[in-house]
């Protein structure tokens, strides 16, 4: 008799384990199948573009064409940029702001995290390339 | 007896006419520079609509406003990585 209780725990305690483990696979696959939906990645060609100084973060929050820019990647452009003044207007609304005053306090923002060699816009208007110092802001940016 | 009476009545409207000429070559002088500054004012103007009216826009932006919200900022930049 106790050596059936001793086998009928040992198998409650194994399944339990398999169990566990079972969760855990279903975790992590819900995991890595939820986070690419929640953080959507940059358009291939928007990096490239970035990557290549074909575009810039400009003081007023929204991207700029440091050189002349084809017909496909000035879509893409403006398409981000109608994309970032409507979060822009959404969030300065609920901050009792101006879409003006979010959108260059996000510039400022955008401007410092840019990545060396990545194109800004300066406060005289020209565009700098990132070094590995801070970059050339705005003076009333945090 | 003198009669106080002017001789010569003819020489005030001469003077008068001379009087007349004058005046009117004051204000033609008067005008010279109001004329001057009417076509100075138009050559500013077509100088003046070229482009940055957005970065004029910015100089009212006040410092403390965009310290408070840049935290809020960050975050929205945080959570819309495609179009950032």
């Amino acid at each position: 008799m106790d050596g059936v209780t001793l086998r009928t725990e040992t198998m409650t305690k194994v399944s339990m384990r398999q169990s566990f483990a079972a969760l855990a696979v279903v975790g992590l696959t819900l995991g890595t199948l939820t986070a690419p939906a929640a953080a959507q990645n940059r358009d291939p060609a928007y990096s490239a573009a970035r990557a290549a100084g074909q575009v810039g973060e400009k003081m007023d929050g929204y991207l700029g064409y440091v050189t002349p820019a084809a017909p496909a990647l000035r879509a893409v452009v403006e398409d981000i940029n109608i994309k970032r003044k409507a979060v822009y207007a959404d969030k300065a609304q609920a901050n009792k702001a101006t879409v003006e005053e979010y959108a260059l306090t996000s510039g400022c923002l955008l401007i410092a995290q840019t990545k060396p060699g990545e194109k800004y816009q300066a406060p005289d208007g020209s565009w700098q390339t990132r070094g590995n110092g801070p970059p050339l802001r705005d003076s009333r940016c945090p | 007896m003198r009669n106080p009476e002017l001789t010569r009545s003819a020489n005030p409207a001469t003077n008068r006419r001379m009087g007349h000429g004058s005046n009117f070559r004051h204000r033609a002088l008067l005008a010279l520079p109001l004329m001057g500054a009417l076509a100075t004012a138009g050559c500013i103007s077509v100088n003046a609509p070229d482009k940055p009216i957005v970065i004029e826009l910015n100089i009212n932006i006040k410092q403390e406003v965009v310290y408070r919200l840049a935290q809020d900022a960050n975050a929205t930049i945080e959570s819309n990585p495609d179009i950032f």
